[in-house]
């Protein structure tokens, strides 16, 4: 690759630091919501019981760093649709620069946003008294939260690729990403139970949420139960993620302005 | 030395044809201008161009590139302002001119003295900290012309420089065009569709319409055809006038149209006394005459036989592709 491909990348990573920087209702909103989603479910589910969980906020913490992994960067891939919108991606566009390089810097500049705000919330949840595993199964955490970056920027370029406008955004969040979400076990666990109206433990093995939140938590946390061992969701998750990068660099490298 | 050169580029959109085999060639260091109402077809040409978009038919080649097979040079050569903006209005000018540089592979020290440059060249030192969003229009866009000159491109694409400005503005952004025409030796190729604006800048002139160029001269040449004056009048019976008038010699054109007719004369008010004489001793009465030097306007009518403003009505009406509503204006 030509030096000019890696100053292209270097000079996309930063402009999207200075925007979230700068973006402080971004910086806000992106802090504050996963953390209601934790004080309030932590709250509000500790009192219940669940055969598999000791400890919910503990069982919590790592549903709810995915959420706001998955949420920023497939902000990032949708922001697409902002510069196309604004005339901006025309300015990327036209530049000598390769698609390959313009999807690089956007991915690593979007996962960087999303990761500071995991960290974020993954020290919040440290102050609460959630107990975390050693140093090698943080550093498989990090493995995990840069996975689910990067495959839910890909996941947003494909969108913001089909997509003309943002009405069909709020459609994509509502049917397909809060389901997703919520099958996830993020929030609560996916057992089986005759009581269940659909088989949850069943479906969560389509859904690929599943397997970042729980090889997350099981990477993350001591002496949770996981339905599957981290490593394996490790292997299901890079194989998602990949498939997402490609299916976002092809449909984006095919976009007309 | 061509710069630009076409060989019948075309495009269509799911049937509909906005650019149909044009050929044209911009030589070095001129400014070229592709003048025609909204929808005749010019952003059109420029994405093709400017490699933005993949023409259906035909070739081009810009400094010596084709722009299918080269798009990588072709796109280190050249700078674009686009019709809309295209700016970051969360960074600061400064660092939308720092963003390009980049993109553009220029070193360290070339882009510190660069982005100086092309500020002072449009007159923007002092805003370099400000927020792009905290800029008024003309600002905007002398940025983004100033911003199109970084990378020292062969050739700059301008489409609809002025578009949406105030009168004032657009001078000035006249003044900075011809300025980095004369010098930086930047080659120009704009789009527009005000007549005034074509006149003032372009050195050669493509009047393009439905798609076609109807005819490529240098603006003097263009006018001329026209006539060295024009007498433009109105009466009771025009039909039965330019019969009339078509037997005199002296009028070297003579253009009826819907509620008017233009005659190409010279020495235009020597003419009015008698083409009133003539119409009086024919019974017919003038209702409004008038001379005047020939405008682009008139050129324009002159080859397409409607006037630009009849032409966007109906270019509006004619079908567009729904992804480019709002967008070609």
């Amino acid at each position: 690759m030509k030096s000019v491909e890696f100053q292209a990348i270097y000079i996309m990573w930063l402009r999207q630091m200075k925007r979230f920087v700068r973006s402080k209702s971004r910086l806000v909103s992106s802090i504050v919501q996963p953390l209601f989603f934790l004080f309030i479910l932590g709250s509000g589910f500790r009192v219940a019981t669940f055969a598999e969980v000791d400890d919910y906020l503990s069982f919590l913490a790592p549903g709810i760093i995915a959420m706001a992994i998955l949420f920023s960067s497939m902000f990032t891939g949708i922001s697409v649709l902002w510069d196309k919108q604004f005339g901006f991606l025309q300015e990327v566009l036209v530049a000598p620069v390769s698609r390959f390089s313009i999807i690089i810097g956007r991915t690593l500049g979007g996962a960087t946003v999303a990761l500071i705000q995991g960290f974020i919330i993954l020290l919040i949840t440290l102050g609460l008294g959630v107990k975390i595993s050693g140093v090698f199964g943080l550093l498989l955490t990090f493995v995990f939260m840069i996975l689910i970056a990067f495959t839910a920027v890909g996941f947003g370029l494909v969108i913001a690729s089909k997509m003309e406008d943002f009405q069909g955004f709020q459609l994509i969040m509502n049917l397909l990403i809060m389901p997703l979400l919520f099958l996830s076990s993020a929030f609560f666990p996916v057992t089986a139970d005759p009581r269940q109206l659909i088989p949850m433990d069943k479906i969560c093995f389509f859904n690929p949420l599943f397997y970042m939140v729980d090889g997350l938590r099981g990477s993350l946390i001591i002496g949770t139960a996981t339905v599957n061992p981290p490593l394996l969701d490790l292997l299901v998750v890079l194989v998602v993620c990949i498939i997402m990068m490609g299916l976002g660099s092809y449909f984006f490298s095919k976009s007309e302005v | 030395m061509d710069i630009i050169k076409t060989n019948n580029l075309t495009k269509n959109f799911d049937g509909l044809t906005a650019v149909d085999n044009i050929s044209f060639s911009v030589k070095k260091g001129e400014i070229f201008g592709f003048l025609g109402p909204n929808g005749a077809g010019k952003t059109t040409t420029i994405k093709m161009l400017t490699t933005l978009l993949h023409p259906t038919k035909g070739s081009a080649e810009i400094a010596g590139f084709d722009i299918t097979a080269a798009r990588d040079k072709v796109r280190q050569n050249i700078g674009v302002v686009f019709q809309e903006p295209a700016l970051d209005i969360e960074l600061t000018g400064g660092e939308n001119l720092e963003y390009h540089a980049r993109m553009y592979g220029l070193n360290r020290d070339k882009r510190k003295t660069r982005i100086d440059d092309v500020l002072s060249l449009v007159d923007l030192e002092d805003k370099k900290n400000v927020l792009v969003k905290n800029y008024s229009g003309g600002m905007k866009r002398r940025l983004e012309i100033a911003r199109g000159l970084m990378h020292y491109p062969t050739v700059l694409f301008l489409d609809e420089p002025t578009l949406g400005l105030d009168a004032q503005t657009r001078r000035a952004i006249w003044n900075y065009i011809g300025k980095m025409n004369k010098e930086e030796g930047t080659t120009i190729f704009l789009t527009t569709h005000y007549m005034d604006e074509a006149d003032f800048l372009c050195d050669r002139i493509g009047i393009i319409d439905h798609g076609s160029i109807l005819v490529i001269d240098s603006v003097t040449n263009l006018k001329n055809s026209v006539g060295n004056d024009v007498i433009t009048l109105s009466c009771s019976d025009m039909v039965k006038l330019v019969k009339r008038l078509e037997e005199e010699s002296w009028i070297s054109n003579i253009e009826q149209h819907d509620s008017f007719v233009t005659l190409g004369v010279e020495k235009g008010e020597e003419k009015i006394p008698v083409i009133i004489e003539i119409a009086q001793s024919l019974n017919i009465r003038i209702k409004s005459i008038s001379v005047r030097k020939p405008t682009l306007d008139d050129v324009f009518l002159h080859f397409t036989g409607r006037t630009m403003r009849d032409q966007e009505a109906a270019n509006t009406a004619r079908s567009v592709p729904p992804r480019f509503h709002g967008r070609r204006r």
